[in-house]
């Protein structure tokens, strides 16, 4: 198995998709001359040709509308918006045309194509570009919400969300665009809706997803020194949710975390928490704790910036909590 | 709907400009465009010869002293961005500044161009290329520099950066993020000064990129439909990000996109600081007497890449393309015609640089010096405090 990187995952899902189905193309902003804002779609130009990677202008409510348009009458578009801070301007043609197309039209008009691009804060971008949108797509029936936390996952799930059949919107991590990981050199896809069980470990349940998984798997490694053993359970989609991964897991331990990027009110640990007390209500020995952005917009400044994000020594300090272990 | 107060009692209270016949200076140099003529904007140049006399007169002050006075001024607000900008990215590079940052170089004759003619009530806003702009109005480089440390004397004491620079006190209403979001925010600021029957304008900066966006369409509808006191400035350096205007707008001539809306627009040679003070006191003059929008299209080069994460010249453009527009850099076209004028002699260049260097030294000595924000100050102001009385 070769070690690459999640942007080189991302693009050899690109590729190999778009080699496969010449239905397939890749549309956005600086994702063909330029090569991706953030390199993703290195050589796609090159290799597939202007008709099949287009530039667009900056002008995000007209091209996911594009996609729509061209999805219905039999393409397989990806947008790609250079970051999810961006879709805010196209949310109406994900929302009210892409999800509910299939409905409207009593199933005569699929829709065929993804949503793409980074999700969530990097470092010290602010505001206006430092937020984690997940939540608020998963609320939306008709769509399926992605958030791919490793390479592996980021290429197996990409494959999988350009094959189906519905809208998929697609949340990588700008943070985990150089992370490493071991990649199949055979093709393989990973179903959408499955959860992934990335660490084992009777004690706590860690219920996460995207950016998240590695804050959790270090926390996990930390706290596996103190001798608590957790369960990392990775999400990957968060719609549809897989219950029943989740269920198996607090089971297990009886107690849970849910560690997500975004805020907390009505956000993605919402739900689990939801799914988690419905289903084992007579299993848990602690309140299922969450750890979340802080409730603020993101501030510039590094310290504070740190404060408000979630982190490894917050997760622990959720764990322990649950644990009833005084530090 | 209509906003409430007209505005025609300002028209008679403003002073309005006397179409006295300056001779006319070989300063306003509205840039020719090799596309055909815009019938439109021929038929309103012809019918507004009046302001440009007094465009004109406003580059040629009548003594020699003034015009040095003037011009000492204006290269004074231009090198001082410059200088701050060149060491904005060196304290980018050191690690000192996070984040997006998206330097001015070779746009500064059209933030001192235009906000050189404002008054101290006045509005202006603009993009996250915004230190420039805050410069030119008066934003000191401490408040500047701090900003973009992300130390508490900074304009917004460190919650916004590079890309969120605000100054209530000088009008300066930021600093946006969203390519295209600030429009219509200007036009709902034009809006209230019509509403509150004010004679005061906003001046709206935005990138050629911007153009392509619905939101500055809807937004120049309005103030067209409403009358609305905006100056729609667009700055056509050229390229949004790595991508050449040619290949992101159906029309290359950007200020034409203003004859859809009807208003009032023309293009200006952004290297020339004397032509965009020539079309933006003609464009003031009809926010603040006529209540009128304006759009202009002022052709600039950006000299250093997209932000400091993207190279200088980079795949998408060439070094001879750059290396061709570096030989119009507005400071050194300003810096030699005042020699001509006998207006700037080598010592007194000389003294303004060391002045300025030393001033942006004292910013970032400052910015240095100013502590983090505290911790509690990261759950202020989500929302205004409405428990307290
Ligand atoms: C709605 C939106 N889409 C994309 C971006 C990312 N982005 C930031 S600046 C920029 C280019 C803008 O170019 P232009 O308007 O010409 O302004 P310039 O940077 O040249 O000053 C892009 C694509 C953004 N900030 N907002
Ligand atoms: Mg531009």
């Amino acid at each position: 198995m070769a070690v690459i990187t999640y942007r080189e995952a991302l693009n050899q899902a690109l590729r190999e998709e778009m080699a496969r189905d010449d239905r397939v193309f890749l549309m956005g902003e600086e994702v063909a001359v330029y090569q991706g804002a953030y390199k993703v779609s290195k050589g796609l130009l090159q290799e597939f040709g202007e008709m099949r990677v287009v530039d667009t202008p900056i002008t995000e409510l007209g091209f996911a509308g594009v996609g729509v348009g061209a999805a219905m009458v039999g393409l397989r578009p990806i947008i790609e918006f250079m970051t999810w801070n961006f879709s805010l301007l196209a949310l109406d043609q994900v929302v009210n045309a892409a999800a509910k197309m299939l409905y409207m039209t009593n199933g005569q008009f699929p829709m065929p194509m993804v949503f793409r691009g980074p999700n969530g804060s990097a470092l010290q971008l602010a505001a206006q570009h430092s937020q984690a949108w997940e939540s608020w797509l998963a609320h939306i029936p008709g769509l399926k919400v992605v958030v791919p936390g490793t390479p592996y996952d980021a290429k197996g799930l990409l494959k999988a969300a350009i094959r189906d059949d519905n809208p998929v919107c697609f949340l990588e991590g700008e943070m985990l665009y150089n992370t490493k990981g071991e990649v199949p050199d055979e093709e393989y896809v990973i179903p959408l809706g499955k959860a992934d069980l990335k660490r084992e470990g009777d004690h706590c349940s860690l219920i996460t997803h995207g950016k998240m998984v590695l804050v959790a798997l270090q926390a996990a490694e930390q706290l596996a020194k103190e001798g608590i053993q957790c369960d990392v359970v990775d999400l990957r989609t968060v719609r549809p949710m897989d219950v029943d991964a989740i269920v198996a897991s607090v089971k297990k331990t009886n107690r849970a975390v849910v560690v997500e990027e975004g805020w907390e009110i009505c956000g993605v640990g919402a739900q689990v928490v939801d799914y988690v007390q419905r289903n084992c209500f007579d299993y848990l020995d602690a309140p299922v704790l969450r750890v979340h952005q802080a409730d603020t917009p993101m501030p510039y400044a590094k310290a504070i910036e740190k404060a408000a994000k979630p982190d490894v020594p917050k997760t622990i300090a959720a764990v322990k909590k649950v644990l009833y272990i005084d530090d | 709907m209509t906003p409430s107060k007209s505005p025609a009692s300002r028209t008679a209270a403003g002073g309005k400009t006397s179409g006295k016949a300056g001779a006319k200076s070989a300063d306003k140099t509205v840039a020719k465009t090799d596309a055909k003529p815009d019938p439109k904007v021929s038929e309103k140049a012809a019918a507004k010869s009046g302001t440009k006399s007094a465009a004109s007169k406003a580059n040629s002050p009548s003594s020699t002293e003034n015009r040095k006075a003037l011009h000492t001024s204006l290269l004074h607000t231009m090198l001082l961005q410059r200088r701050f900008e060149e060491r904005t990215a060196e304290m980018y590079a050191i690690g000192k500044i996070g984040g997006f940052c998206h330097l001015y170089i070779g746009q500064e004759a059209v933030s001192t161009g235009f906000i050189s003619l404002l008054r101290d009530d006045d509005y202006i806003i603009t993009t996250y290329r915004d230190h420039g702009q805050a410069l030119a109005r008066g934003m000191t480089p401490r408040a500047v520099m701090a900003e973009l440390f992300g130390r508490v004397d900074g304009c917004v004491g460190g919650k916004g950066g590079s890309m969120h620079l605000f100054d209530k006190s000088l009008g300066f209403l930021g600093g946006h993020g969203i390519v295209g979001g600030h429009i219509p925010i200007a036009a709902g600021v034009g809006f209230a000064i019509k509403y509150r029957g004010g004679d005061q304008v906003i001046v709206c900066f935005m990138g050629e990129a911007a153009v392509n966006n619905g939101a500055f369409h809807e937004a120049l509808n309005m103030a067209a439909l409403w009358k609305l006191p905006c100056l729609f400035v667009i700055e056509n350096n050229r390229y949004g990000m790595g991508t050449a205007v040619e290949r992101a707008s159906a029309i290359n001539d950007i200020y034409k996109r203003g004859a859809s809306y009807d208003m009032p627009r023309d293009v200006v040679d952004g290297q020339d600081v004397f032509a965009v003070r020539a079309a933006a006191e003609e464009a003031i003059a009809r926010a603040r007497t006529e209540s009128m929008p304006t759009l202009l299209e002022i052709r600039t080069y950006r000299f250093m890449g997209h932000s400091m994460s993207d190279a200088v010249s980079g795949t998408y453009r060439t070094k001879e393309e750059l290396e061709k527009y570096l030989k119009r850099d507005p400071i050194l076209l300003l810096r030699s015609q005042m020699e001509e004028n006998g207006d700037l002699s080598e010592a007194e260049w000389t003294a303004m640089d060391e002045e300025i260097k030393a001033v942006v030294q004292d910013s970032i000595d400052f910015a240095e010096n100013s502590p983090e924000p505290a911790l509690e100050t990261l759950y202020e102001h989500v929302l205004v405090d409405t428990t307290s009385d």
